[in-house]
């Protein structure tokens, strides 16, 4: 298959499986949340979102053995994943959500501000890599 | 098992494979993605297309109904402001996507797979998380 129709099928996927969670226990399937609720949120609202990250990770990494993964071995910097995943965590909790989140559910709800977040950290994602790659040196 | 613990983990696993075959979990196809100006890759934008298809259409019909099929009520967020905490939390989330092309799923999954990278970058992102929530407080 090619680049664009795996990215659809695995897109349709995804979304049908945000439909599934909302219609089932009227959640809205956004990742950060529902792993640092996971986490840290109160007691008995812990459950579901263990099993939905626990169903992801399982079966994503089940679906790595049977479609192109990628390599295994570390293959950036590990201060630049570090860093990265600092500001991912940070800025994903304090703005309420990520790709997920605001993009595939907030998006598909017509929320204003769920698109203002989606403009904004495409926009700043964009002008790093550019940096990084452009601008600095080659990177990853 | 409950049936509301079953839809979660279903619901996670069409996430999880979905995010495999989409190869959003390589790194190098979300950066070259966001490398506009670079040789551009265009799949992070029909994994976009795809989801928000599905999601716009689907939504509509479930939020039609008064309350979710296995009981309890819709967590749908009732605020809609764009405030600076918004666009903040946005902006520093979209550099660390930048800088390393994982965002939160992509890395828990990467991390669950055996990726060495996502095993640095996912224990750094739980501490952001806490530090956020912390702040916040």
């Amino acid at each position: 298959m090619n680049d664009w129709a795996n990215g659809l099928l695995g897109g349709v996927l995804i979304g049908c499986a945000a439909v599934l969670l909302l219609w089932s226990i009227g959640r809205i399937a956004g990742i950060s949340g529902i792993a640092s609720g996971a986490v840290e949120g109160p007691r008995g609202d812990r459950a579901w979102r263990v099993a939905f990250i626990a169903g992801m990770a399982i079966a994503g990494a089940i679906t790595l053995q049977f479609v192109p993964a990628p390599p295994r071995i570390q293959t950036g910097p590990a201060a630049l994943l570090l860093a990265a995943g600092l500001l991912v965590g940070f800025g994903t909790r304090l703005g309420n959500g990520c790709t997920s989140g605001h993009g595939v559910c907030g998006l598909g709800r017509l929320s204003r501000r769920s698109l203002a977040a989606v403009v904004t950290f495409m926009a700043t994602a964009m002008a790093t890599t550019y940096l990084l790659r452009h601008a600095i040196g080659p990177a990853p | 098992m409950n049936r509301a613990l079953v839809a979660a983990i279903a619901s996670g696993a069409l996430l999880g494979a979905g995010l495999a075959v989409s190869s959003m979990t390589d790194r190098t196809v979300v950066l070259g993605f966001l490398d506009v100006l670079g040789a551009w890759n265009p799949t992070l934008a029909f994994v976009m297309a795809g989801a928000v298809a599905v999601t716009a259409v689907g939504f509509r019909f479930v939020l039609k109904r008064p309350s979710p099929a296995l009981g309890g009520q819709f967590h749908v967020p009732k605020n809609d402001a764009v405030d600076r905490r918004l666009l903040a939390g946005a902006a520093i989330f979209g550099v660390g996507w930048g800088l390393a092309g994982f965002c939160p799923g992509p890395a828990l999954v990467g991390a669950a797979a055996g990726l060495v990278d996502a095993w640095i970058f996912v224990p750094a992102m739980i501490a952001g998380s806490y530090l956020a929530g912390r702040l916040a407080r």
